[in-house]
């Protein structure tokens, strides 16, 4: 069987994968990193969303095998080692972007991914049409848009916390 | 420094405690879990619509790499197995009861919807147990499938169930038919219309998933399933299927990802997971792939319907009667039933004072995947239903819509109010909500809109419903007369520790409303118990004495209500213990967040002196009051509650695509007293996406052989970001008069109210071209269709 060593969230780890084993089958089962995850099997949900070398890509259309020697960063990395959590995962919290959760950890990578390739600020019609790749059921999306803007502010310096809701 | 704590109260917008762990990614959801020596199963499913099983080889599969166990329908029947129950029965115009022909576990002798079960491969791992269950070899003897519900009820139609040969689950009825008939001969004016409420693929977003367990050394199953209700799972599948005793068998909802009621029932994958643990003494897990979440989870709507509204000369209505189709699917799913029945015929009084209604139902079954409870469950029907038939009704008469509908408003003076079809609103104000909704939107100033959109080539209209809905289900004495099987009552206990901070255990489950925070709200409001010191336990038979679940706007109506019963009875003990440590009369103790004070003096006694003093009973009335400070409540609501509201949508058409184009959304909701008004916002908007989606873009297809079409995520089309616009949720609060908090509920407003209001909004944007009738969804190729039929005619 193939090995593949990946760096995930910090920590290198090298695991004995079958060919067809995905991603998200590893961060999963192999790593217990269980905040990833599978919500279609036709690509089209993005619940399993995560970082590979900074870039938001979905994990259950990727091979393990590919991401030999990459940098994988998990919905389970972003927090501060001190508890404080990424200006995105804040965001989401102050808006209510989030009800279920299970869309939130793939949405989450995304949105972080759609505002740094965004470094001049986004449009809410860019948002919308950044977040063509995640599913929500819950929300109806509105509160995940306005979370979004708001992290961006911050991730952008354009603030230095998350500005309050309006509730 | 002095800091004042934010106020965590009822009616204050706090941040959700839950989301701590949802976004760090440490949700806890079925599929996590993984127990030592776990097995996978692998459900080998029909892919044909309606076949006869002539033999099914396991040999091939239980040979290959890591198959522990092959089992089909025969093994089940070897074990005694039962069906998977129905929880409503229906009986017939002749009283005679509904047809309930038998639900398999595992398809047994006939296979009767693609994706039926037909076997399951229990392996090592999940890919060996889904290569095994491709091994093996069923021979069909393909039969003629009955998938629409015309073609069932034709004459001939291939019968689903033998014992069934009509196809015809039931013929059922309510309202006087001679009153109606009577008051039509009245009319100044008969409007008919034909609809099609469309079929629907609820899609919550964690596939459904069971794991099961079997303890050796007790004897005792535990099942963690995607459950809404886990008590009711646990009651189901032991009394039922596995006819094992209560007392056995733990049932875990632990984080579900989203329900929308497709998590209500009791799934066959279940009983198979839990009984499998038994049989090979190894936990066994199942997890669905979406493409058989499409197949083997229950879809919602499904209705073909007739209306005629009888109106007199003024636009008052006489008299409404409906016939409908509802389709069942295959079998009868846990609660299907009562969905076209007692959760849509009585709710076609809507707003209005309509003195007569006569509703006749047919429930059919067909090769399709069964049909239950989706968002709303026969309430989106019927308001979809009533509030097309309004603007057309409106449009034939030549009042105005939005007059028509003040003209039969049942008047705020006029509460409690009884209708023909067997409800009696206790509360609401429709004018309120209607008014300021359409204040909001901006309704006076349309017509300038539509003008300046018709200046970009854009076609734009604009709708509204003024609904209604029954929730907070249900008086059980009431449910059980129409029929249910269960009571639907309410369990909370309310645990004060020795250090006062408190555990509640609820009978409702959150898989997705904010239950960790707005039940923790109540507490703190009442009991003056920070919300960091209260936490909220439910989704466990082994810690929650009893439960009925969340489904139905239920959990903040009858499950909130429990735990305030039970917080009265802790501060009722509490007050006893306080006059004792205060050497007062028990009559003169006030108790207000927290304190307890000896009436018009300074003395008190705080939440934690008292549960210090009930745990610790050193100075303690031990001879007349029991030690501890832990209470339990069984609520059972008194009636239904109904929220209700005005929902206005404005679209605009793109005539050269057909693309309908949301621009605006209003929602103006009545839901009774507000706890936490960002999570009643956030629920809202989430039901008024699904009614988008109902209107714009779902729509569940079978071809006339019984195959899915739209089986997948790129078949269906569910919501994304960019098909939706920012809504405005606003509330206007009439309290509910029956129970302690005053709420209504608020899960599934959206979700009804909204679709009739977008069709409207729809319609009015093709005013020219003279639609009558708009089947849902209104996707661009039939709008294009529409318009270019309409030019074409204009040409000739």
């Amino acid at each position: 069987m193939p090995q593949v060593t990946l760096t995930v969230n910090g920590q290198t780890h090298t695991a004995e994968v079958e060919g067809r084993t995905l991603l998200v089958e590893l961060l999963r089962e192999t790593l217990r990193l269980t905040g990833t995850h599978v919500g279609c099997d036709t690509s089209q949900c993005g619940a399993c969303v995560v970082h590979i070398n900074g870039e938001s890509v979905k994990s259950c259309t990727t091979l393990a095998v590919m991401a030999d020697g990459a940098t994988v960063t998990t919905i389970e990395g972003l927090a501060k080692a001190d508890g404080t959590l990424h200006p995105m995962q804040e965001a989401f919290r102050e808006y209510h972007a989030l009800q279920c959760g299970f869309c939130t950890p793939g949405m989450v990578m995304s949105a972080i991914d759609l505002v740094q390739k965004h470094p001049d600020g986004l449009t809410e019609q860019e948002i919308r049409e950044g977040l063509e790749g995640n599913l929500c059921r819950c929300t109806g999306y509105h509160n995940i848009v306005k979370a979004i803007a708001a992290a961006a502010d911050v991730m952008h310096g354009k603030r230095t916390e998350i500005a309050s809701a309006a509730q | 420094m002095n800091v004042v704590a934010p106020f965590e109260g009822i009616g204050a917008s706090v941040r959700r405690k839950e989301d701590f762990r949802f976004l760090q990614g440490r949700g806890a959801y079925t599929d996590d879990f993984n127990r030592q020596g776990q097995l996978h199963a692998w459900i080998l499913r029909s892919p044909h619509a309606h076949a006869r099983i002539k033999s099914v080889d396991i040999s091939a599969a239980k040979a290959m790499p890591g198959v522990v166990a092959v089992f089909t329908g025969a093994d089940m029947v070897k074990d005694g197995l039962g069906g998977l129950p129905c929880g409503w029965q229906i009986h017939n115009k002749d009283g005679s009861p509904m047809a309930e022909p038998l639900h398999p576990v595992i398809a047994h002798e006939k296979v009767r919807h693609v994706g039926d079960q037909v076997a399951v491969a229990i392996a090592e791992t999940r890919e060996q147990a889904r290569d095994a269950a491709e091994a093996i070899v069923v021979d069909y003897d393909v039969l003629p499938a009955a998938v629409s519900m015309e073609a069932a009820l034709k004459p001939g139609a291939p019968a689903v169930h033998d014992d069934v040969p009509s196809n015809l689950c039931y013929d059922w009825h309510i309202g006087d038919k001679s009153v109606l008939d009577a008051a039509f001969a009245q009319a100044h004016k008969i409007v008919s219309l034909d609809l099609v409420n469309n079929r629907l693929i609820p899609n919550a977003m964690e596939p459904r998933a069971a794991l099961g367990e079997f303890d050796r050394t007790s004897g005792d199953y535990t099942l963690h399933t995607t459950s809404q209700n886990p008590h009711v799972i646990r009651l189901l599948m032991a009394a039922n299927v596995l006819h094992l005793p209560e007392s056995k068998v733990r049932v875990v909802a632990p984080d579900v990802g989203g329900g929308f009621g497709s998590k209500i029932y009791h799934y066959a994958e279940e009983a198979i997971v839990t009984w499998s643990a038994g049989k090979l003494g190894r936990p066994v897990k199942w997890t669905a792939d979406r493409s058989e979440s499409f197949m083997s989870d229950a879809h919602g709507r499904d209705h073909v319907s007739n209306a005629q509204l009888a109106l007199d000369a003024n636009g008052k209505i006489l008299g409404l009667k409906v016939h409908t189709y509802a389709n069942m699917g295959a079998y009868l799913s846990t609660f299907a039933p009562c969905v076209p029945t007692y959760l849509y015929a009585t709710l076609l009084a809507g707003t209005y004072t309509t003195p007569v209604i006569y509703c006749e139902v047919k429930a059919v079954f067909t090769n399709t995947v069964p049909v239950d409870a989706y968002r709303g469950a026969g309430r989106p029907e019927a308001t979809f239903l009533l509030e097309r038939l309004m603007d057309v009704a409106a449009r034939e008469t030549g009042i105005d819509r939005v007059e028509l509908r003040r003209r039969n408003f049942i008047p705020n003076d006029a509460f409690p109010y009884q209708t023909p079809v067997a409800l009696q609103y206790d509360s609401g104000n429709y004018t309120a909500t209607l008014d300021q909704a359409l204040a909001t939107a901006d309704w006076a100033g349309f017509e300038a809109r539509r003008a300046e959109a018709a200046k970009r080539g854009k076609l734009r209209g604009i709708g509204c419903s003024t609904y209604l809905e029954a929730c907070g289900i249900a008086p059980s004495a009431v449910v059980g007369s129409l029929g249910a099987r269960a009571g639907l009552y309410e369990v909370g206990t309310i645990r004060v520790h020795p250090t006062g901070s408190v555990t509640v255990l609820t009978g409702a489950h959150s898989h997705g409303q904010g239950h960790e925070t707005t039940f923790a709200q109540l507490v703190t409001d009442k009991l003056g118990v920070p919300g960091a010191q209260v936490d909220i336990v439910h989704g466990d038979t082994a810690k929650v004495p009893f439960g009925m679940g969340t489904y139905g706007s239920r959990s903040l109506a009858v499950g909130g209500s429990a735990m305030m019963k039970a917080m009265d009875k802790i501060i009722a003990k509490g007050k006893r213990i306080a006059a004792h440590l205060m050497e007062a009369s028990v009559d003169d103790i006030e108790f207000e967040r927290g304190i307890f004070r000896v009436a018009g003096t300074d003395k008190t006694k705080a939440l934690v002196d008292i549960s210090v003093a009930a745990y610790v009973p050193h100075n303690y009335p031990i001879d007349e009051i029991e030690p501890g400070l832990e209470e339990t409540a069984f609520y059972d609501p008194k009636n239904f509650t109904y929220p209700g509201g005005c929902h206005i949508a404005e679209v605009e058409i793109d005539p050269e695509t057909g693309k309908v184009s949301m621009v605006n959304f209003t929602a103006v909701d009545d839901v009774g007293r507000v706890i936490n008004p960002m999570i009643v916002e956030g629920q809202v908007q989430g039901g008024i996406a699904q009614g988008i989606g109902q209107a714009l873009l779902e729509a569940c297809v079978y071809d006339a052989d019984g195959q899915l079409l739209s089986g997948s995520m790129m078949d269906y089309t569910m919501p994304r970001a960019d098909d939706l616009a920012p809504v405005s949720v606003a509330t206007h609060t009439t309290l509910c008069t029956h129970n302690p908090l005053g709420v209504k509920g608020c899960g599934e407003v959206g979700a009804i109210g909204s679709p009739p209001a977008v069709i409207n909004a729809v319609v009015d944007a093709l005013r020219d071209f003279n639609l009558r009738t708009l089947d849902m969804p209104a996707t661009p190729s039939k709008i294009w269709g529409i318009i270019n039929a309409g030019r074409q005619q204009a040409a000739e």
